[in-house]
């Protein structure tokens, strides 16, 4: 047994806030360079290469990359041979977040309740996912969502007969209706299977794979590389102004389900797809 | 075509703005997003005064992350303008000249844009830091307490936006798409 205080899962938690504002990952960074020679469109060229500025200015003037810093989601895979001391995991996570936020100049953009809508003015609390896996590690990742593409996300119910043609047709149509909306070129993570909160979390941890990688599952993995050509045909382009640079990447995961349905959940996120991870 | 115009924008200014125009704005805007038009919707159901004379006025559909210090502002890009579309027909009628967005609106904003001689304006999402090296001073002026929702005056300098829908009603999400799209 590993014992792990709460308080460096704060420490972490607040400092991979942060961070995750302020820094693309390298595989984000790649793909949004690449697609920045690619483009068809100048417009769209010129709106790529103003991302790029932007990730520069971001990273030496500590500004974030979009004003919209999110809601932190924070996916945790917690070895079961680990135990937490110091507090309450849930609390720590949140601190980390409240810290992150106010000490890194994040937009605090929560609100206590749906419907009262009252800013709890500390970003908190965060989305938590928590997964018990083998081992005594921590594997920590942070991925505040931004809410313009968040809105644009879908789930659909699909029948098994629809099949992997449904799922097409499903995953272009959320593309489509998003257009504009999302800040396009877009990262879609798409979630097949389970059930309807397991399609969405699949989704959602699907926009943390990497960029540029591919499922194990040779079916998938063409079914990625077939959406994103789709989606590129689109004509959406750059800022939804035209062009040939839609998405830069479609992460798909897969998961058994019930015989009598075919859950597909559509996460659709910005090109400011934020995520760090860190292993403790 | 590349413009440059001041702000606040006169209708004579919006109608020479063409969809696919790239422009750039300096003068004087000011930030309002979902609960401060909300608020100002609210206002007006009352017979009470909004806090700008919106006449004329560029409103920018933005809510900042905090400034450091010594700076304006944060990060600052476009909010996604569709969440405002319930508001934008009423503030166009009372002389709104430009709004500063991202993403579609709806048939009745476009009919306002047109009514009135009024322009929709993109700026270029999650390019916050970028777009806030053009913002020289940020002041709030109406409702605090509702933090980076808050109505801010903005001095702006060659803001960088592109003209969605003018005021004929060309629209470049529909226009720009077209000419790219295989299917």
């Amino acid at each position: 047994m590993r014992i792990i205080n709460v308080e460096e899962i704060t420490k972490n938690i607040k400092e991979m806030c942060i961070e995750a504002n302020h820094f693309l990952s390298k595989d984000m960074d790649i793909a949004l360079k690449n697609a920045a020679h690619t483009e068809k469109s100048p417009l769209g060229k010129q709106i790529l290469n103003q991302l790029q500025e932007n990730l520069q200015i971001a990273g030496n003037d500590m500004i974030p990359i979009c004003q919209d810093t999110g809601m932190a989601v924070v996916f945790l895979e917690i070895g079961q041979d680990v135990h937490f001391e110091g507090g309450l995991l849930e609390d720590a996570v949140n601190e980390g977040i409240r810290q992150g936020y106010t000490e890194g100049f994040l937009r605090k953009s929560v609100v206590n309740d749906p419907i009262i809508r009252e800013n709890t003015k500390d970003n908190t609390p965060g989305i938590i996912h928590y997964k018990i896996v083998e081992g005594d590690q921590v594997k920590i990742k942070v991925a505040p969502k931004g809410f313009g593409s968040e809105n644009m996300s879908r789930i659909f119910m699909l029948k098994p007969a629809d099949g992997i043609e449904g799922v097409k047709e499903a995953v272009l149509t959320a593309v489509r209706d998003a257009g504009p909306n999302a800040c396009p070129p877009m990262v879609v993570g798409v979630g097949i299977g389970g059930t309807f909160e397991k399609c969405a979390i699949l989704a959602k941890e699907a926009l943390t794979r990497e960029v540029g990688s591919h499922s194990e599952i040779p079916y998938v993995a063409e079914l990625e590389t077939e959406l994103l050509e789709k989606i590129n045909k689109s004509g959406i382009g750059p800022g939804g102004l035209g062009g040939t640079t839609t998405a830069l990447a479609v992460n798909v995961n897969t998961y058994p389900t019930h015989i009598a349905g075919l859950p597909v959940g559509v996460n659709i996120c910005c090109h400011v797809n934020r995520h760090v991870i860190r292993t403790i | 075509m590349e413009k440059h115009i001041t702000a606040p924008i006169t209708k004579e200014t919006a109608k020479t703005l063409k969809s696919g125009d790239y422009v750039y704005i300096t003068g004087v805007i000011y930030t309002a997003r979902d609960a401060a038009h909300k608020r100002m919707s609210e206002a007006l159901a009352e017979g009470k005064e909004l806090p700008l004379d919106i006449k004329n006025q560029v409103i920018y559909y933005m809510g900042p992350s905090p400034a450091r210090e010594g700076r304006p502002i944060g990060s600052a890009g476009p909010t996604t303008a569709s969440r405002m579309d319930k508001y934008a027909p009423i503030l166009l009628d009372l002389g709104l000249g430009a709004m500063i967005g991202k993403g579609k609106r709806t048939q009745a904003v476009k009919d306002a844009i047109v009514r009135n001689d009024a322009v929709y304006l993109a700026a270029v999402g999650g390019a916050g830091a970028l777009l806030s090296k053009c913002i020289k001073k940020a002041d709030v002026i109406a409702y605090d307490d509702l933090g980076t929702e808050a109505i801010r005056r903005l001095e702006v300098e060659n803001l960088p936006v592109i003209v969605v829908i003018d005021c004929e009603g060309n629209n470049l999400y529909e226009t720009a798409i077209r000419e790219y799209a295989e299917v």
